[in-house]
């Protein structure tokens, strides 16, 4: 095994390098090939790491670390936790589910689509193992870049504005983060390297952690940061960008959006905003779940009205986002205990949603609800997985976000009963708009629309299949991905006192 | 010293060429030849402090390791520009060696404008940058808009060479100690008089149009529109860092110590700079204008280092220098090779010159400021000597907004590459790029990634 094997530095550069692939590779047809290849590669890579769980020599972080720019104190500074396995895991565990799904698809210019897809996995992997605030930052941004890009090449009709909606509200989010990441770098204490190369600061998250920000300072800061996160979840009122980009954008970039970035602003709270601002993340804590609640509430009541089922998922991923948002602010052990299950339950979940979306859309040419007509008499496979998918969605018992959804609630109601209350009407609805969507495009009689629409193929089952094990699994045990994450949880409650 | 002598015997040279030499493309090999040995012993200056020409300049000028970093990029970044755009030069007018000499003046005065120790050395070198660009941007002779823009730089130019020099008048006056040396003006730290402040006042002003910088701009778009925009791409990007640096030097040597006392002023001025170039700057439909524009916005961003005036400052200023010039070269490079210069002019790049519209992507992601980039650095390394000024956080949050806004204008462009169809009406899809003209793009792309991972390479020569 040798002194070191460093996982990180497996899942930046075995991504780049599948990106590097695509883009000058001869063949059209073959970039495909490689980026499923190199996506199955990581998600080996991802499994292998968890098994070095508690091996002496990878304490806490099993990190990688090289002098960036030493006159500043900035290192390529990566590393896992508990709360980074997850994740990462989650991520590579997304990019091979959502290529094979979307195999069938014919995407115009595979070389750069599929390069693109793979420098995205990059960042996120960068965005969920980076320890130094500027790596951090670059990798935030490394993922924001490719996914505009095929947004505005590979989208609907509308997608150049959608796109353009969604890149400057991230952009000028994250430029706000960046004077929060400059203020904070400044009042740190200083670093040296080993050639003698004293910097007076540090970029460090154990400098930041340290870091002694008085309450004053840390609320102005605790702003600038939330706006970020606030931004990349999304958190109402900071979310009327996202409906647009999920309906615009190409499905699997969708799945990407809505699986996997999203979670970049819910890590982001937990990284980095709680830890390094305690007391201003005590002091708004109300305020924030406040917003997220309105959050949970609002999107449910716009997603039962909508016709445009990517628009109905969309809106039921700002509600599930918003109810992990509230679950991390009350910062109790059970609530962020589920609310990091649940990260990865709903990255599962919505991804499978998403899988079935792109193939009715696919094969009927059409994602109008009212359109669509009796598809469980033509697709039946389809259909049963598409019920489970959907009980997952609104966290019934034996699917993994009820065991997410029950910590989260328990927690929240510890914190305050009302809060909990008016957040659990959010399920109420989902059950109320993923139900009645089931009823209108599966059942009922067929129509012109569906009437001549084939069942899935096998691509399509065998991924099915696996988010459908996996949504069981963790509902009937979930008890390994807890001890995952049990230490990231304690740690960060230690930060929090 | 080295870039000075020798950019202007080399100026001289490329006067009396045109005379031996008929060959245009000749004497465009004799300018890169001079360049290149300018070049060289620039990099010799920097790397060993050692000069070939040892005058008594009575301290006049006066180099250390932050100038020399400074002229060495402004005359690597004419380096490049010559290989980039050296046979556009060529097509301007049939004086292709008194263009070039006038612009190995400009490098000339550049280096001055860098390097100057006393108030009289800036004049003389902002007049030797400005006088040959007044000619420049009316070499088009036949070019009304030309011959506008020449005229109207011109008086503007003198105009603000006037106050300048009233401004240096002031100053020499009020001054206890009666000198022109910039460390020596002794201003103290409590109030000044008046005619030391009127004094500070002029230079401030002048400067401020020197750099374009609102509300002393309104001469840049129609100057940058009118030129050449072959010189256009010379004078906003070189000529322009050249000027912030002088600005810069300026004011940190001569009145750094009474900075509390005009920092709102600049403060005032970098606010309306951002504006009215961010602002402005979305509603152009014409490329080359757009660009205009945003080089007062990013003159905006440069005024933060004036604001902060610490070493992240030098640093930063440092980084914008290469940054902004060598995208903003390498757009106008592009730009001198599209047959219409509005933003739908640039629809569909990316199906017929796949290489032009990567590199004009790259470069317009660089101004915008995004990682991975050189302009990310520059706008990082301004960001954190604002923060590390500790006065005014919220200019700091302002100017991030308007690096939001920039971006609205700088992807319209790149929609308009990437994901817009060609016009069925253009005929330009027959253009013809050169290879070294696209691998030049690349070798530009490349220093400009390499700066945005690494920024050291820029600003480690003044740490070591």
């Amino acid at each position: 095994m040798g002194t070191y094997f460093s996982f990180p530095d497996l899942f930046i550069w075995l991504p780049l390098l599948a990106a590097f692939l695509c883009f000058v590779i001869n063949k059209e047809q073959q970039a495909k090939t490689i980026a499923i290849v190199f996506s199955l590669f990581v998600l080996g890579v991802s499994v292998c790491s968890l098994f070095y769980l508690n091996d002496d020599k990878y304490l806490n972080f099993n990190n990688v670390n090289y002098i960036w720019l030493k006159y500043l104190g900035a290192s390529y500074f990566i590393g896992l936790d508990g709360t980074g396995r997850l994740l990462t895991m989650l991520t590579a565990l997304a990019f091979p589910m959502i290529l094979i799904a979307t195999f069938n698809t014919r995407q115009d210019k595979p070389r750069a689509f599929y390069g693109l897809m793979m420098l995205t996995q990059a960042g996120l992997m960068g965005v969920f193992m980076a320890l130094d605030a500027l790596s951090f930052y670059f990798f935030w941004e490394l993922a924001l870049i490719p996914i505009y890009f095929l947004c505005s090449k590979w989208g609907g009709e509308k997608r150049i504005e959608a796109t353009f909606k969604f890149f400057v509200y991230t952009f000028a989010g994250s430029l706000l983060m960046l004077i929060g990441i400059i203020y904070v770098y400044l009042h740190t204490t200083g670093r040296s390297f080993g050639d003698g190369v004293y910097a007076q600061h540090s970029f460090a998250l154990s400098s930041f952690y340290m870091s002694q920000l008085s309450a004053t300072e840390q609320t102005s800061l605790f702003a600038l940061f939330f706006v970020a996160f606030a931004i990349k979840m999304p958190i109402f009122p900071f979310h009327t960008w996202q409906p647009g980009a999920y309906d615009q954008s190409p499905t699997a970039v969708t799945m990407i959006l809505s699986g996997v970035m999203v979670k970049m602003g819910l890590f982001g709270l937990l990284r980095w905003l709680l830890p390094v601002f305690p007391l201003a993340s005590i002091h708004f804590k109300n305020v924030v779940i406040i917003l997220s609640i309105i959050g949970v509430v609002y999107a449910s009541c716009i997603a039962m009205i909508q016709d445009n089922i990517k628009r109905l998922v969309a809106y039921s991923s700002i509600a599930h986002i918003g109810l992990m948002c509230a679950a991390i602010f009350s910062m109790n052990e059970i609530s962020l205990q589920g609310a990091l299950l649940q990260m990865f339950n709903h990255g599962i979940n919505i991804i499978g949603m998403w899988i079935v979306i792109e193939i009715i859309e696919r094969k009927t040419g059409v994602k109008k609800i009212s359109e669509l007509s009796g598809l469980a008499a033509t697709m039946p496979v389809l259909t049963i997985f598409f019920v489970i998918i959907a009980f997952a969605n609104i966290a019934l018992p034996l699917t993994n976000a009820f065991a997410g959804e029950f910590l989260m609630f328990t927690g929240l109601y510890h914190y305050n009963q009302w809060f909990a209350f008016i957040a659990g009407l959010g399920i109420i609805l989902s059950a109320v708009y993923t139900l009645n969507m089931i009823r209108k495009v599966f059942y009922g009689s067929l129509n012109a629309v569906t009437h001549e629409v084939k069942d899935i193929s096998w691509n399509e089952k065998l991924i099915l299949l696996v988010i459908v094990a996996i949504i069981f699994f963790i509902g009937i045990y979930p008890q390994p991905l807890i001890e995952l994450t049990k230490e990231s949880v304690s740690t960060l409650l230690m930060k929090l006192k | 010293m080295n870039t000075i002598i020798l950019s202007a015997i080399w100026g001289v040279i490329m006067m009396f060429s045109g005379v031996f030499v008929k060959k245009s493309t000749t004497q465009k090999y004799i300018a890169i030849t001079g360049i290149l040995v300018i070049v060289a012993f620039a990099t010799i200056e920097l790397l060993s402090g050692q000069t070939f020409f040892d005058f008594n300049t009575r301290g006049m000028i006066k180099t250390d390791v932050y100038n020399l970093s400074f002229v060495w990029i402004a005359v690597f970044s004419t380096l490049l520009y010559f290989l980039l755009s050296g046979s556009e030069i060529e097509k301007v007018g049939p004086h292709i060696g008194e263009y070039f000499a006038l612009l190995f003046f400009i490098v000339c005065g550049i280096a001055i404008a860098a390097t100057f120790n006393t108030l009289l050395m800036l004049f003389i070198g902002i007049e030797i940058i400005s006088i040959p660009l007044y000619i420049l941007t009316g070499s088009d002779k036949r070019n009304l808009k030309s011959n506008e823009a020449a005229l109207k730089y011109f008086l503007m130019g003198a105009f603000s060479t006037g106050i300048m020099l009233m401004g240096i008048a002031f100053v020499y006056g009020a001054n206890p100690a009666g000198s022109f040396y910039i460390d020596n003006i002794q201003i103290g730290t409590g109030h000044m008089s008046v005619l030391m402040a009127l004094g500070l006042l002029f230079m401030l002003v002048s400067m401020s149009f020197k750099v374009s910088a609102a509300p002393f701009h309104f001469w840049t778009p129609d100057v940058y529109d009118g030129a050449p925009t072959v010189f256009t791409s010379f004078m906003s990007t070189i000529v322009k860092v050249a000027g912030f640096f002088a600005f810069i030097r300026l004011f940190e040597h001569a009145f750094g110590t009474v900075q509390d006392q005009w920092q709102k002023l600049i403060i005032i001025i970098t606010i309306a700079t951002l504006f009215i170039g961010n602002i402005t700057a979305v509603f152009q439909q014409s490329v080359k204008r757009m660009l205009a524009y945003s080089s007062i916005a990013q003159a905006g961003f440069m005024l933060l280092a004036l604001f902060a005036l610490n070493e992240k400052a030098k640093d930063g200023i440092l980084l914008y220098a290469a940054a902004y010039s060598f995208a903003t070269i390498g757009l106008f490079g592009i730009l001198t090779k599209m047959e219409d210069y509005t933003i739908d002019g640039f629809n569909g790049l990316a199906k017929k010159q796949p290489i032009l519209a990567f590199a004009t992507t790259v470069f317009l992601l660089s101004l915008t400021g995004v990682p991975l980039t050189a302009g990310f650095q520059s706008k990082f390394f301004m960001l954190m000597a604002a923060v590390e000024n500790g006065n005014h956080y919220w200019i700091v949050v302002v100017a991030v907004l308007f690096a939001a806004i920039s971006a609205y204008y700088y992807f319209k462009v790149i929609q308009a590459v990437y994901f817009k169809e060609p016009n069925l009406s253009d005929t330009s899809s027959e253009i013809f790029i050169s290879t070294p003209f696209k691998f030049m793009l690349l070798i530009l792309v490349a220093l400009i990634v390499v700066i945005g991972i690494y920024p050291e390479i820029i600003i480690g020569w003044r740490y070591r």
